[in-house]
């Protein structure tokens, strides 16, 4: 368990300086520099590219003062599990490629100025599913953010649970709900951050219990896929199905956010929560 | 690359075995909650609604005596005939069947009812209401609840402990599970869909979950496993019942004795993979 050279930050947007980045919706092209400037959101049309979450927190901590916890700390294969691969090779392929222990990276920043606990999924690595390191990574993420008197906010990019890790997987849900609890106990927010895709038993834990849920738009979000729906019930599937604004529209989502304002709006959130509650005097909060 | 070594690493003998556990599950004359509480439970009231407008028939809330001792039960149910498996959704709760658990959290906890849960379900309703409705918010939510709730919990799965869905009534300071019910993270169906890309392989995916209650057991997430009639529950609900009654007194009376209180609760479910070093 030991830290590894291999999990700290690529070099920035080491994937796409190869040459031309093309949006995956309207085909425009942007050079590597442009895509990066433009935070990997489309400037014809506006869509938001899956990012990695070294590049997560890089866009949205001030510059120099992201420093990751639990560095080291990766799970390790509890079922033995084989499919058409074993567990372990997809766990150690996935770590090399997404320079991360596991799909998950915490730690403490500044948003500006305000100091915070930050965690961004990564959904390059296993879709950005739940296994018992990610839930432990979670956990304590939220946990030394409540001892640390901080905000905590989350990213969450994850198609759920992570198959190979069988129930262990779906008691990460219980795990990272138990331990927002000693958020709420101090009485310090959760800022819950959707992006594409949030799905299963991530939006069915923790990310649906933010104090404030942003999400960015167009982002898939949902208990069940659309295509698990369609095969076991025949139902139509209306207009913008589980798209962000469509959870927004029924009241599930607090604010639709443009990645390019996000850190705006999280500043001016952090802002008023930061301020001294009403009620309390100040020396006590 | 892709590699085609094979179905998993599992023996046919383990496919078997993790099958013959869903099969007995899922077997259309096992007995179901309301069965169960019937013959476990002394004058069982049941009660209806969330209170937000829905009346979801998947989950059923009640008052009922264990023991002597009055309870709050909450239980998925589902349906016998073709009329009331319509109406029970299979077990399938919506966002309402949710709620109404979330309801008889808060009515235990400000009426001091200890609670019994019965979990019996493929998994939360996969449809596009549920999610219009919010399922997932549904989920978390009553997750959450189940970690606040003030009063001594006791969880019992009796056939088919599906995923995100079970997991919202599951949550208690002990849970018991049957010899031939089983919990999972996703049925073999989709597991097998999401792994092999073909819900046909279901047994192997069953075996690579290991899925038998024997395993939950030894990983801590079930306390005890409730013997069943030979030949299964299937096969006689009475003496199902009979076995599971003085175990359900006894744990029951275990919890309130012990004076649970939601923080070792959560202590429990923040610990339980027993992976890491604090």
């Amino acid at each position: 368990m030991s830290a590894s050279p291999t999990h700290s930050p690529p070099p920035a947007a080491a994937a796409q300086q190869s040459g031309a980045v093309v949006c995956a919706v309207c085909s425009s092209k942007q050079t590597a520099d442009e895509a990066a400037a433009n935070l990997y959101v489309c400037p014809a049309c506006g869509a938001h590219a899956r990012i990695s979450a070294h590049e997560r927190i890089r866009q949205l901590a001030d510059p120099g003062t992201f420093k990751v916890w639990d560095e080291g700390l990766e799970g390790r294969d509890r079922l033995g599990f084989f499919d058409t691969r074993a567990y372990v090779d997809r766990l150690d392929e996935a770590r090399l490629r997404q320079h991360l222990p596991d799909a998950i990276l915490s730690g403490s920043a500044e948003i500006s100025s305000v100091p915070v606990g930050l965690a961004a999924f990564d959904f390059g690595f296993l879709g950005g599913s739940l296994s018992t390191a990610v839930g432990e990574r979670l956990a304590r993420a939220i946990e030394a953010s409540a001892e640390a008197r901080m905000p905590f906010i989350c990213v969450t990019s994850s198609g759920g649970a992570r198959m190979q890790e069988g129930v262990f997987s779906l008691m990460q849900m219980a795990k990272s709900v138990s331990a927002l609890h000693d958020l709420a106990e101090r009485h310090l927010p959760f800022i819950s951050i959707l992006v594409d895709p949030t799905m299963g038993g991530s939006i069915a834990s923790f990310a649906a219990l933010g104090d404030v849920i942003l999400a960015e738009p167009k982002a898939m979000i949902g208990f069940t896929g659309a295509r698990v729906i369609t095969q076991a019930t025949y139902e139509q599937l209306p207009a913008g199905f589980q798209t962000s604004e469509f959870h927004h529209a029924r009241g599930l989502i607090d604010q639709v956010v443009d990645r390019r304002q996000m850190r705006d709006v999280l500043s001016r959130l952090l802002r008023v929560l930061a301020a001294p509650p009403g009620d309390v005097p100040q020396s006590a909060a | 690359m892709s590699s085609l070594e094979g179905d998993g690493s599992a023996t046919v003998e383990e496919q078997a075995s993790a099958w013959a556990q869903v099969e007995g599950a899922r077997h259309p004359d096992r007995p179901y909650s309301l069965d169960l509480i019937q013959r476990c439970l002394d004058e069982f009231i049941e009660l209806h609604g969330d209170r937000q407008g829905g009346d979801d028939a998947a989950m059923v809330i009640g008052l009922a005596r264990l023991n002597g001792r009055r309870v709050g039960v909450v239980a998925n149910q589902k349906g016998r005939t073709l009329e009331e498996r319509g109406r029970r959704n299979f077990g399938m709760a919506h966002p309402e069947g949710y709620r109404k658990a979330q309801r008889l959290f808060a009515l235990a906890g400000r009426l001091q009812l200890p609670v019994l849960s019965f979990i019996d379900t493929p998994g939360a309703y996969p449809g596009v209401a549920a999610e219009e409705r919010g399922q997932a918010w549904a989920i978390a939510q009553t997750l959450e609840a189940q970690l606040a709730l003030p009063t001594p919990y006791l969880a019992v799965v009796i056939g088919e402990g599906g995923s995100g869905g079970a997991l919202a009534t599951l949550l208690a300071d002990s849970v018991l599970i049957l010899e031939h019910a089983f919990l999972s993270v996703a049925s073999p169906e989709a597991a097998a869909a999401i792994l092999f890309r073909d819900a046909g392989r279901k047994q192997s995916a069953a075996a690579a979950l290991r899925l038998e209650a024997g395993n939950l057991l030894e990983w801590g997430i079930a306390d005890e496993i409730v013997p069943e009639p030979p030949g299964g529950a299937h096969t006689d609900w009475d003496a199902t019942a009979a076995l599971l009654r003085p175990r359900l007194e006894a744990k029951l009376e275990q919890l309130v004795s012990q004076g649970v209180n939601p923080a070792r609760r959560r202590e429990r479910y923040r610990r339980l993979d027993g992976l890491f070093a604090v």
